[in-house]
């Protein structure tokens, strides 16, 4: 009979794995982090900057003191997101520019069509970054707002909400045939509802 | 006969431990899996503002981080109590966001060299102007996908 070989003490091993366990216990960040996504307009000075009108663009100012004005007037955060659907879905346009899917007041002095429908953001160099924050969510939720409207209207089979949609396209787990379905309708609400938001360059003035 | 003796019944049996190894091993691979390494640490404040209408950011490899805030108190002796920018491990000034842009974007693939995303990582109480100051940077070095990285919550938390 072969010796028997002396067996390892295991007993240690748990404390051991316990060790390394709480190591990567303590040193993990599991969450994802998110925000808001933005593009910058390039550096280059456009040459000949298209016109255009006073009643297709929805002035947003955040002053030093943190107050929001809309359209030269005071307004509350909580105000701030149905004044913009309320401008994005105005479809006053006629003839060409003419919205036949909008639902707003076709008001002759807002917005044509969400087309040509401007927000422009403006801010002080003494704003506190949460207000501005709070002020590009509203906005970019009145743009969610509308396109999840139109999504549900158009594609009601889809039994979700555009930003549903969206999340799924972007999700890496989702199928390269599921994305490639939900592509062309995703590109329509974006044209549709175009995110025309500009950040304009603060002002120096101190008023 | 033994084999079949009737256990007295006042006396406890031990629980096997054996399988509790396995169990931990299990737990740990999991961490193990999941950690993501914190690759700076902060030396700014950074209470992240809330909002709700996010996007997810993408893979870690095409995001390039910028941190703002307040020095944290440690180094308010060194560096003053006024917002300042963080890249990598140290403080620095605006004009030095550009050349940070240009390193890490020479450090990443060749492929993802175009789709890289800034994400700034700022303070809520930081003013406007420093952040101002950190577009117009980004811009000189055609860096335009940024991302207000952000905590998800209603607006109404940031007061």
């Amino acid at each position: 009979m072969a010796r028997k070989s002396p067996e390892v003490n295991a007993g240690s091993m748990a404390d051991i794995a316990f060790l390394l366990l709480i190591f990567f216990l303590v040193t993990t960040t599991i969450e994802t982090d998110s925000g808001i996504n933005r593009k910058l307009p390039p550096m280059e000075d456009v040459i000949d900057p298209p016109i255009i009108k006073e009643r297709n663009i929805f002035t947003v100012v955040v002053n030093k003191n943190n107050d929001i004005l809309v359209e030269e007037k005071p307004m509350q955060l909580r105000d701030v997101r149905s004044a913009a659907v309320k401008f994005l879905d105005n479809g006053g346009g006629v003839g060409e520019e003419a919205c036949d899917y909008c639902q707003g007041e076709r008001d002759t002095s807002s917005s044509d069509n969400p087309d040509k429908a401007i927000i422009s953001l403006k801010n002080d160099r003494e704003t506190d970054y949460k207000v501005y924050i709070s002020v590009q969510n509203e906005l970019v939720a009145a743009y969610n707002e509308l396109r999840d409207r139109e999504f549900l209207r158009l594609y009601p089979n889809q039994r979700m909400t555009f930003v549903e949609a969206n999340k799924l396209y972007s999700d890496p787990r989702t199928s390269p045939k599921e994305k490639l379905k939900l592509k062309p309708k995703l590109d329509v609400l974006k044209k549709m509802y175009p995110q025309k938001l500009s950040e304009a360059e603060p002002s120096k003035i101190n008023n | 006969m033994s084999k079949f003796r009737k256990k007295k019944s006042g006396e406890q049996q031990a629980i096997n431990t054996a399988s509790l190894p396995d169990i931990v091993f299990m737990l740990l691979f999991f961490f193990m899996v999941a950690t993501v390494m914190r690759d700076n640490t902060l030396m700014v404040t950074n209470t992240l503002p809330a909002a709700d209408q996010v996007q997810k950011l993408d893979k870690k490899d095409r995001v390039i981080y910028i941190y703002a805030g307040q020095p944290s108190e440690r180094y308010q002796k060194k560096y003053g109590d006024q917002p300042r920018i963080q890249l990598n491990d140290k403080f620095s000034v605006v004009s030095d966001v550009g050349a940070y842009i240009l390193a890490e974007r020479a450090t990443k693939r060749e492929e993802l060299q175009n789709v890289l995303t800034t994400s700034l990582k700022v303070d809520g109480e930081t003013n406007m102007g420093l952040i101002t100051d950190i577009k117009q940077e980004l811009r000189k070095v055609n860096a335009l996908k940024i991302n207000y990285t952000t905590r998800i919550g209603d607006y109404t938390q940031n007061k």
